[in-house]
């Protein structure tokens, strides 16, 4: 295989690059948010005003999301587990119907699912102004994110054996699933958690449509401040969504991580 | 110890409850109330065929593609490289490349104005280097680096699990008998990376498609599709053209996704 051609260099060179187009935004981004002076750069100074001045303006915007996000993963996962086991353990042409049909909510742009649902719950004023309207769609978009992780490690796991060996010890149905499929897919469950807990948090293009200015979550506002606040500001609340999300984000890349030789 | 049909039903209804109270419903009220415009149900036949929507649906359809093309070639090559080479702080690159896999598109928009925005570093860059002054971040290169920014985990992704599954023994035997690199690349790299590629393919396609948050935080003059619909939604009460153009839209980034799906097995979007 050695020594390394052109062709190894030059593959180094794309991919070296596109991580610095990647990571180069983001480290500005956070640097602008400390900076007393965007535009004068290091020179101005260092400040947490910006920081301290986007937690005092944007703080419901931030317990919002939190919140939202983790309403989400208790609906998604009661709702999601089941249905995942559901979907393992029913055969045949049925079962692969729904599975297609629960992709419909990630495979149509969340602009379209929010107008629709607007357009929809219009003379629900209360429903339609509360966080709950929010986190109807909200689960609509994570749930198949939450199904299909736990429906890949139950298909790998061998259910049925187990839970033959279970029954044959007279373990009932709750006490079987509880105490045998559950620990079974601890792993997917963690996946397919950290998921919907990390896309609720930044989930923008949907949020947009359905938010009113009382249930404005963190990418909502966000917006908000890029269009109409100072550069260093919309840097700071930046940062704080950067903190909020990239420890998940990283947790997720290693929950999920592909183990060499395993095929795709 | 099969369950029985009836509890199986019973453990999947809250799913199947919520897919229909706020998907299948909603979208059949959007489609209806899109029928009662002033034109009635011919609304949807005069939306689609305005000028103005389809020279939108041309332009996204174009940088949907191109933005597509140029993706498979940059994530392919770092999928690949990452895939096949191990290093020191290989992991932090993969890390690195795939980070923005669920920041919202306003985030992605406002690290495009970072680069090339009025205060981007790209723009102060050029001020300091020869007095000119480059900013992109508003112009139609703003947008197909933004739709590069949200598409190059997507692919890089895809294309490193296909990586790692690749036999080395082929490309070894192809090299002993005799094939230069570009051959082992064409004839065994290539078509054993085909299915990975058509996935990522689409996976890039249809989020571009439907890529909302990026567009409306560079506010392009270019109007993508989404940017139009959301535009008309805010401006007119007659939901039909709103209506019409928001089922097209779902529809071309679902086929995509279905084709792929039913050409190769994997792939799900996830907002842009």
């Amino acid at each position: 295989m050695k020594p390394y051609k052109f062709g190894f260099w030059l593959q180094a060179a794309v991919t070296l690059a596109s991580c610095l187009f990647i990571a180069v935004p983001m480290a500005y981004s956070v640097l602008s948010g400390l900076m007393r002076n965007a535009f004068l750069g290091l020179r101005g100074g260092l400040t947490f005003q910006w920081v301290e001045q986007v937690l005092s303006l944007y703080w419901p915007t931030i317990l919002l999301s939190i919140e939202i996000a983790l309403l989400c993963l208790v609906a998604t996962a009661l709702i999601g587990i089941p249905a995942a086991y559901a979907l393992a353990r029913a055969p045949g042409r049925l079962a692969r119907l729904a599975e297609e049909a629960l992709i419909l909510p990630v495979a149509v742009p969340g602009l379209a699912t929010g107008l629709a649902l607007v357009v929809a719950y219009d003379g629900w004023g209360d429903f339609r102004q509360s966080i709950w309207f929010i986190l109807a769609g909200h689960v609509l978009f994570t749930l198949p994110f939450m199904v299909r992780a736990v429906l890949a490690v139950m298909a790998s796991a061998d259910l049925q054996t187990l839970e033959e060996g279970a029954a044959s010890l007279g373990a009932g149905f709750a006490r079987r699933f509880l105490g045998v499929v559950l620990p079974n897919c601890k792993n997917g469950i963690l996946a397919g958690a950290l998921s919907v807990v990390t896309l609720s948090m930044g989930e923008f293009n949907l949020t947009w449509i359905l938010h009113t200015p009382l249930t404005k979550t963190l990418p909502v506002a966000l917006a908000d401040a890029y269009a109409s606040m100072r550069l260093e500001i919309g840097s700071a609340y930046t940062l704080i969504f950067f903190i909020m999300t990239v420890p998940l984000l990283l947790a997720l890349q290693r929950a999920t991580k592909p183990r060499a030789g395993e095929k795709p | 110890m099969a369950p029985s049909r009836l509890r199986l039903a019973g453990l999947a209804l809250p799913a199947v409850l919520v897919f229909l109270g706020f998907f299948v419903v909603p979208f059949g009220i959007f489609l209806h109330v899109g029928g009662q415009g002033a034109h009635g149900w011919a609304g949807y036949a005069l939306a689609l065929g305005d000028a103005r929507h389809l020279q939108s649906l041309l332009a996204t359809f174009i940088l949907s593609v191109l933005v597509t093309l140029a993706t498979l070639i940059v994530g392919g090559i770092c999928g690949l490289f990452l895939g096949r080479h191990e290093f020191p702080g290989q992991g932090l690159l993969v890390s690195i490349l795939t980070l923005p896999l669920a920041f919202p598109g306003v985030v992605v928009g406002f690290m495009i104005i970072m680069l090339g925005g009025r205060q981007g570093l790209v723009t102060q860059l050029s001020l300091a280097l020869h007095g000119g002054r480059i900013v992109f971040a508003y112009s139609v290169w703003g947008l197909f680096l933004g739709y590069l920014y949200f598409s190059i985990p997507r692919v890089v992704l895809t294309m490193l699990a296909a990586a790692r599954g690749l036999d080395a023994a082929l490309e070894e035997a192809a090299r002993s008998l005799g094939a230069k690199p570009f051959e082992i690349f064409r004839d065994i790299t290539l078509p054993a990376l085909r299915p990975a590629l058509v996935s990522a393919a689409a996976l890039t396609f249809a989020t571009s498609m439907g890529a909302f948050g990026t567009a409306f935080t560079l506010a392009t003059r270019v109007t993508v599709l989404p940017m139009m619909i959301y535009t008309d939604f805010t401006l007119t009460t007659d939901l039909s053209s709103v209506a019409a153009l928001s089922l097209l839209l779902g529809l071309v980034s679902w086929a995509a996704l279905f084709l792929a799906r039913s050409l190769t097995g994997a792939g799900v979007a996830a907002s842009g």
